[in-house]
């Protein structure tokens, strides 16, 4: 062998191995570039859980204190009618406070009394007045009951008042810490699951504030926005996908369908205050209004899946219709589309799952008033779950994280009710051809 | 007559013409043995004839109540006494809204003024008026048509061709709604934009770098309610995106790549989903958890490194914002990425390439255009973005590049400006939808040129 001829490849081979050990190591760490970069976001994921869930879990449950209340005669029926109007009427908050007092016999100042009756909450009436009306046989009588506690109260329960705070920085004053602690040792203050947050609808009180009006006009919304966008967005999809040529006007009504699955949201939110509101004068902050922004938003969603579902169908189902004799109406309506159901069906799903998180259109047509009630029509004024958790969230006191938390939880879990229902369709249902 | 028992009424009648016309097919056709002589299915003869109880009827009642509120406020103004009627026009409205909401019941009749009271009682019974004579209207319509299209049933009628070009018509009319709402959405926030450029020039607003809406600075000031400069917006808005590109770019890149090219299937099938949890939760969430969580963790943070980091700050915001878009660069780049011809790896590996060199320089610069285009589509959902920096930006409208301050953005103005206003004559307000203006153009060309880079330089494989 020659040297020559040996040398030059041995010359590769030598830069080749000198090059190899950095090689390796820009390998490595490559790879841990992409085990770093994957490992971020699980941790973010899991820390927006973590973080969302451990403010959250508290606001299931909710803090009671015990009392033994007298249904007085002449504070709640003075002329002994017993009618239930009247009833109804009566002033339950005086024989809540009566029993405070009579618990605490020794404080007697006016301010004092004052802080004595935070302990409750303005809403702990609410309990003795289903009470007396189930029974008014109660009245005259003496009973021990749990009645709402005050929202600075529950917050020292959960542990989120530090009793080492200085007294001007503590919601709650070293006097009221006392009258707890006493009530405490007796087992008057409990905590007892929080039926309230799903029965009732928001209220300036924390620990009053309840999710139902927000889901209910969530629903309404939902249920309008539903009703429009799934057959709209079924009925342009076929025209596109089986009777349409490809003409310019098409291409137009493609371009815009693309362009439209990309506006932000918000500019959906000008639109209807402009059209909706200002043009065609209907109500503000109701449910109707919300549905139709919310439709307009969700069609190009949905019309692009219901796309995607139309192409799956083979050809061959097509012709053999024809083959049949079935005009082009007759063969989409009796083979197509109901072998493109179930993935349009998901597809509406996962649309109607986006606006149901969806919130910042809804603050243009003003969804974002303060309303106590409970809507009961499309017309009523509401709020939706994700505008509900906005406010709460720019609400001051300290008790309303929890509720925040409490209602990201409840969105949370329609979210994943209706996102598993997709998957659980689309597995069900999807044929491959 | 309620409008919602008309409607209920027209569609018992449409139900029973169906029933109708395509017992009457039968019958023409001499029997059940005689179908075979008719055009179409019976059912077909019942379609049409329903369609012409339903359409017209239907139509005219759409129209009836798009015109008769002006007429009823027409005829009510010109029942008050003549000094209404030559006030000028916001005045005039004024008077109206007063009498509107004693119709509707907000105010009890009790209460109002007496000419007031007179036009509410003359408006109630127009509007009974006009209702009873809209339902009549409409179902005699239903009747007529489905009686004229009744008697027009022979077997020689083609019913399937008629129902089926009014289907298709429908289906027509369906897909315009795209059109529509584009439509829509240019003349609202156009005019709106429009009717602000004539109190504030174009110019001032492009360029102007101070944005304060309710202040006024001169009082000779056109508009005299305050300064309309968005620099300070349109710089937030950018610091923001560019805080979250930072964040998502980085991490969704290398996250796809690592699952498209090195992690085994099993691992793939699991932390694929569960990244792209991120994409499915509503932004108020993240603009909660940007607010309460990472806003005061980032703020202890800077304190103990003795940095001062405002709790509403733009690195809170753009950090979130990040997080949220995550999910929509990886998933967007793992399909440029599986979408490169497994042969090209295969030709860097006989050269002798490691895999990272196969990826740097063969698979990635394959992919380039869809991920440019695919980064390009995030940024236009970060400028659109509006919860999270509702919740965490901020409201002061500061030129500043600072990230540590707070910033605010186009968005966040827009809601500020919007919720619960219910004037659209002054500036503050109208001012909204120039900003609306701007970020639709803005979102619309950043997606037209990230279609036209990705059609563009895609490399066709067989």
């Amino acid at each position: 062998m020659s040297e020559p001829a040996g040398s030059a490849p041995r010359a590769t081979q030598a830069k080749v191995a000198a090059g190899l050990r950095r090689r390796y190591r820009s390998e490595l760490l490559f790879q841990a570039y992409g085990i770093g970069a994957v490992s971020l976001g699980i941790l973010f994921v899991v820390f927006l859980f973590y973080s969302i869930f451990s403010k959250g879990y508290t606001a299931f449950e909710q803090s009671f204190i015990k009392l033994d209340v007298v249904y007085a005669q002449d504070t709640l029926d003075p002329d002994n009618h017993r009618s239930p109007a009247e009833l109804a009427q009566a002033n339950y908050t005086a024989i809540a406070r009566a029993a405070l007092r009579e618990r605490f016999p020794e404080v007697t100042e006016r301010a004092d009394l004052h802080k004595l009756y935070a302990l409750l909450s303005e809403g702990a009436d609410a309990e003795l007045r289903r009470r007396v009306l189930a029974d008014p046989g109660r009245i005259g009588r003496r009973e021990s009951v749990w009645l709402l506690a005050g929202d600075k109260v529950d917050m020292l329960v959960k542990g989120n008042i530090d009793r080492k705070l200085p007294e001007a920085d503590r919601a709650l004053n070293d006097q009221q810490l006392a009258w707890f602690d006493r009530l405490q040792a007796q087992q008057r203050v409990q905590k007892r699951f929080n039926a309230g947050f799903f029965t009732q609808g928001d209220s300036r009180n924390p620990e009053q504030a309840g999710v139902r009006g927000a889901v209910m006009g969530s629903l309404f919304t939902l249920l309008v926005t539903l009703l429009l966008s799934f057959p709209i967005g079924v009925a342009a999809a076929v025209y596109l996908e089986e009777f349409a040529r490809r003409t310019r006007f098409t291409d137009l009504i493609e371009v815009n369908i693309n362009n439209l699955a990309a506006v932000p949201s918000i500019v959906f939110g000008l639109l209807g205050l402009a059209m909706f509101i200002q043009f065609f004068g209907l109500p503000r902050s109701a449910p109707v209004v919300g549905g139709l922004v919310l439709t307009l938003m969700t069609l190009p969603t949905i019309i692009i899946t219901s796309r995607a579902a139309l192409k799956a169908v083979p050809p061959s189902i097509r012709e053999a219709a024809f083959g049949m004799g079935a005009s082009r109406v007759q063969m989409v309506a009796h083979h197509v589309l109901p072998l493109a159901m179930p993935g349009m069906l998901t597809g509406a799903i996962i649309g109607m799952a986006r606006a149901l998180g969806e919130s910042a259109p809804l603050l243009m047509i003003g969804m974002v008033a303060f309303i106590a009630d409970v809507p009961h029509s499309l017309t009523d004024p509401a709020t939706v779950l994700p505008v509900q958790v906005y406010l709460w969230a720019s609400s001051p006191e300290r008790a309303f994280v929890e509720r925040t938390s409490g209602a990201i939880i409840v969105l949370l879990g329609f979210l994943l009710i209706m996102n598993g229902a997709a998957v659980y369709l689309r597995s069900r249902f999807e044929r491959r051809w | 007559m309620q409008t919602s028992t008309v409607v209920l009424a027209i569609l018992a009648l449409t139900a029973i013409a169906y029933r109708l016309g395509r017992r009457r097919s039968v019958s023409v056709a001499g029997g059940r043995a005689g179908i075979r002589d008719l055009h179409s299915l019976p059912s077909y003869y019942g379609m049409l004839t329903a369609l012409w109880c339903l359409l017209p009827a239907l139509a005219v009642l759409a129209l009836w109540h798009l015109l008769d509120q002006r007429l009823i406020v027409d005829s009510v103004l010109s029942h008050m006494p003549g000094s209404v009627a030559h006030l000028p026009e916001a005045q005039r409205s004024l008077v109206l809204n007063e009498v509107r909401n004693v119709v509707a019941g907000n105010v009890p009749l009790a209460s109002a003024a007496p000419e007031v009271q007179a036009a509410a009682r003359e408006w109630r019974r127009l509007d009974g008026l006009s209702h009873t004579a809209a339902g009549s209207v409409a179902l005699c319509l239903g009747l007529a048509g489905a009686a004229y299209s009744w008697r027009r049933i022979s077997p020689k009628l083609r019913a399937r061709n008629s129902v089926e070009r009014v289907v298709v018509a429908g289906l027509i009319v369906c897909s315009l709604i795209a059109i529509l709402t584009t439509i829509g959405i240019v003349i609202s926030v156009l005019f709106e934009a429009l009717a602000f450029f004539r109190a504030v020039p174009i110019t001032e607003f492009l360029f102007g770098t101070t944005w304060a809406p309710a202040l006024a600075l001169r009082a000779d000031q056109v508009g005299s309610s305050g300064v309309f400069g968005a620099v300070p917006l349109f710089a937030g808005t950018l610091l923001i995106s560019a805080i979250a590109m930072l964040v998502a770019v980085p991490v969704g890149l290398f996250s796809a790549i690592y699952l498209a090219e090195y992690a085994d299937p099993r691992f793939r099938a699991v932390t694929k989903p569960f990244l792209e949890i991120l994409a499915g939760i509503p932004t108020v969430v993240y603009g909660f958890f940007a607010a309460l969580t990472v806003g005061p963790l980032l703020r202890q943070l800077g304190i103990s490194v003795g940095l001062d980091v405002a709790s509403e700050s733009a690195l809170s915001a753009g950090l979130v914002m990040g997080i949220m878009i995550i999910p929509f660069v990886s998933s967007l780049a793992d399909d440029m990425i599986t979408a490169v011809p497994q042969s090209l790896r295969d030709g860097a590996y006989a050269l002798g390439a490691t895999r990272s060199e196969t990826i740097r320089k063969v698979v990635l610069p394959a992919a380039l255009p869809g991920i440019v285009g695919g980064v390009l589509l995030a940024v236009s959902r970060a400028i659109g973005e509006t919860m999270i920096v509702v919740m965490a930006a901020g409201l002061a409208a500061k030129l500043t590049a600072n990230p540590f301050e707070a910033v605010t953005t186009v968005t966040v103005q827009i809601v500020n400006l919007l919720v619960g206003e219910s004037e659209f004559d002054s500036p503050k307000t109208l001012s909204a939808f120039a900003l609306g203006l701007v970020l639709f153009v803005a979102t619309l060309l950043l997606n037209i040129l990230a279609l036209h880079i990705v059609r563009k330089y895609r490399e066709q494989y067989e």
